[in-house]
């Protein structure tokens, strides 16, 4: 659905329902230079069984209209304007990588609006290589080639994708393709400048989940595992075979792990 | 600025879209030769059918083997993913009854496979489907014969049978200006010679039955999305771009722009028109891919050589070839073919229908059949076979002469060949 944030076009989707107030809600929020279909699987399955589901578009990214936000403080406060637009009081908030730091800005800003986070491929302090910014910067291939091959465990261009018939390497690639220039330097500039992990861990009041991908190139297991210990009590989920990009990876682990968290 | 790198081309050839199968460490592709799959339970089954979980429900569908198939050549083209079809006659018609309805129109190349011909030019036209033929080596010429109801643009990468070299860099700029897909069959050429994606096609389709497969044994088709055209941006597509009753009032392009296109050709195409791949076919093409890398130069070095040779008999009136000077497309080929134009060919005898009989029927290597693409070299006479009841007149608009004969270059050793060549040739101008 088509939103309008700070009088600019939003999109959200809402696996075709339109939102009903006596249900529970959850918002998912992409991940750098990506945008709502990237949750393609995972965001149908919770439309169709009684949640109202957002998965976002972040502002310059898939349908909704730029520029591009600055830092993830400035992501989780659109991401309430958004759900102020559709009058969404409260809602569990799912993160990947980018959008996960967001999920947490978001339980720190205003634990009162939000149930419980879910961060999937995630880190803190989530630092870019400066080779990677610089490539982002000038907008040069190498960019998306470090986003894609990166952003996926090593076996994929080597293995079966779970969605038939799918190459993912390609998917990513086409996704990125769509990007307005600048964009994905934007969404790593906020990722590596983000400083805020540690007070808004402390602020986090909500149950929290973590879904780390053993063979992540990205975020790596091991700094998602680090980061979880500044949230005492967060459940965490490692997904043996997958990468970064755990939802179309390892489709049904993400999604059975969603399932168990969100309806403990 | 160097990024890391992706595994080659040789290596997804062989790979790409497989592991060793995790029940058994089968190294080979299994064939799963299943029309269903079991489900978990009852709301797994609704989620598989509802798209929300990821896998296999019917062989209609999906089908484990077919998969691997599907995302190999979708790699090895540099695609979002790809659909395996019956054959490519039924890529085409996929491709086609995806983007469009009746009142829809096509403007395509009039440098066509047959078959191709008769499914635009006569059968899709009795559904409402017109299709406008340009020559394609003006690429003005489809922008001129797009009408406000094109849906697509269409050509082969290699014409048939003049070898006429598309235009895809400039075909594909105006197809785009136009807010309109370019579709290319690229079965002549294989991902080996060239990849049309990088050169700004949207869709592509191989008859799989020639070279990826490449052995003669089976019939197959597979269409392939570069995922980089952006329907809603078209407006022209609502058939991806609007809730659609035959599938939950999905929207294709909303579930993602990227898979919009494969999205409803496999959820409505492979569901109701049902020209689905059989998994034993795909294994066999899958056989092929794997040494597609090394087949095709082998199949160019040996078609260079027999080019040459029928270039300098005085049997021959002229041979058709794009990396021949003489070719109206040479410059064209030399820039978009830089690795080669294929291993089909035409040369025309003289001496008309019955020099080309007698040529075909000295012939001892060559097999005398109506395919291309295999490891086996093969020869036809359109004019005494396909082509037999039309008219000396008729074949010329076809662009076909009386004596034209076109060869599909093998694997076998090309010292053999020539001489098979030379012997029919000098047995054709008795």
């Amino acid at each position: 659905m088509n939103l309008a944030v700070d009088g600019r076009q939003a999109y959200a989707y809402t696996a075709a329902h339109a939102l009903d107030a006596a249900k529970p809600a959850v918002v998912f929020v992409h991940g750098a230079g990506l945008d709502h279909s990237f949750w393609g699987l995972q965001s149908r399955y919770f439309g169709y069984h009684g949640r109202n589901v957002l998965a976002l578009d972040l502002p310059a990214h898939g349908r909704s209209a730029g520029p591009p936000l600055a830092t993830i403080g400035e992501m989780a406060d659109w991401v309430f304007r958004a759900m102020d637009a559709q009058q969404l009081p409260k809602a569990a908030i799912v993160g990947h990588s980018m959008g996960s730091l967001v999920a947490l800005e978001c339980a720190a800003r205003a634990p009162g609006r939000v149930e419980r986070i879910a961060l999937l491929g995630t880190a803190y302090p989530m630092k870019v290589g400066e080779a990677f910014l610089e490539a982002a910067r000038v907008n040069d291939q190498a960019a998306y080639d470090m986003e894609t091959i990166w952003g996926h465990a090593p076996q994929v261009p080597l293995g079966g994708n779970p969605n038939p018939g799918m190459w993912m390497y390609g998917d990513t690639l086409a996704r990125l393709a769509r990007l307005a220039p600048g964009v994905l330097h934007n969404d790593l500039r906020a990722c590596n400048g983000y400083a805020g992990g540690e007070a808004a861990a402390a602020k986090v009041k909500c149950p929290v989940l973590f879904i780390l991908g053993a063979r992540d190139q990205m975020t790596q297991a091991k700094a998602g595992l680090a980061f979880a210990q500044l949230l005492p009590g967060a459940k965490v989920v490692q997904l043996a075979p997958s990468g970064h990009s755990m939802m179309a990876e390892s489709p049904d682990a993400t999604l059975d792990a969603l399932i168990a968290f969100l309806r403990a | 600025m160097a990024g890391p790198k992706y595994p080659g081309f040789d290596t997804l050839a062989l790979h790409a879209g497989q592991s060793p199968d995790p029940a058994t460490g089968s190294r080979a592709v299994p064939v799963y030769l299943t029309t269903s799959y079991v489900f978990r339970d009852s709301e797994h089954a609704a989620s598989l059918f509802n798209m929300e979980r990821a896998g296999h429900v019917y062989s209609r569908i999906s089908n484990p083997t077919v998969a691997v198939l599907e995302e190999r050549v979708a790699a090895l083209e540099g695609g979002v993913g790809a659909i395996a079809t019956a054959s490519g006659q039924a890529a085409l018609h996929l491709a086609v009854a995806t983007l469009m309805d009746a009142g829809s129109h096509i403007v395509a190349s009039n440098s066509l496979y047959g078959g191709s011909h008769n499914l635009l030019g006569y059968t899709m036209k009795r559904f409402g489907i017109e299709t406008t033929f340009v020559a394609p080596g003006t690429p003005e010429n489809f922008a001129k014969a797009i009408r406000p109801s094109t849906r697509l643009l269409f050509g082969e990468t290699l014409g048939n049978p003049g070898l006429e070299v598309l235009d895809v860099p400039a075909v594909a700029q105006l197809a785009h200006g136009a807010g309109l897909p370019l579709l290319v069959d690229a079965t002549f050429t294989t991902p080996v010679l060239m990849k049309p994606f990088e050169l700004g096609a949207d869709l592509l389709y191989h008859s799989a039955t020639k070279f990826l497969g490449g052995h003669g044994t089976v019939i197959g088709g597979v269409l392939v999305d570069s995922g980089r055209f952006d329907w809603e941006k078209s407006g022209k597509f609502p058939q991806l771009t609007a809730p659609y009753a035959g599938f939950h009032n999905m929207d294709f392009e909303e579930e993602s722009g990227t898979r919009a296109f494969l999205l409803r050709a496999r959820r409505e195409g492979l569901r109701d028109f049902g020209a689905c791949m059989a998994p034993m076919t795909a294994f066999q093409i899958l056989q092929g891919i794997e040494t597609l890398h090394l087949r095709m130069p082998r199949h160019v070095e040996n078609t260079r050589k027999m080019v040459q040779f029928l270039a300098a008999q005085a049997a021959v009136e002229k041979v058709v070839y794009p990396e021949l000077p003489g070719h109206p497309n040479h410059a064209l080929a030399q820039k978009l073919l830089p690795r080669g134009c294929g291993a089909v060919f035409t040369f025309d005898l003289k001496g008309g229908r019955e020099a080309g009989k007698r040529f075909i029927e000295a012939l001892r290597v060559f097999s005398h059949l109506a395919n291309v693409g295999d490891a086996k070299s093969l020869v036809i006479h359109p004019a005494s076979t396909t082509h037999y009841r039309m008219t000396d007149e008729d074949l010329k608009k076809a662009g076909i002469g009386p004596g034209t004969v076109r060869l599909s270059i093998g694997l076998e050793d090309a010292e053999d060949l020539l001489e098979d060549l030379g012997r029919a040739l000098k047995a054709s101008q008795k």
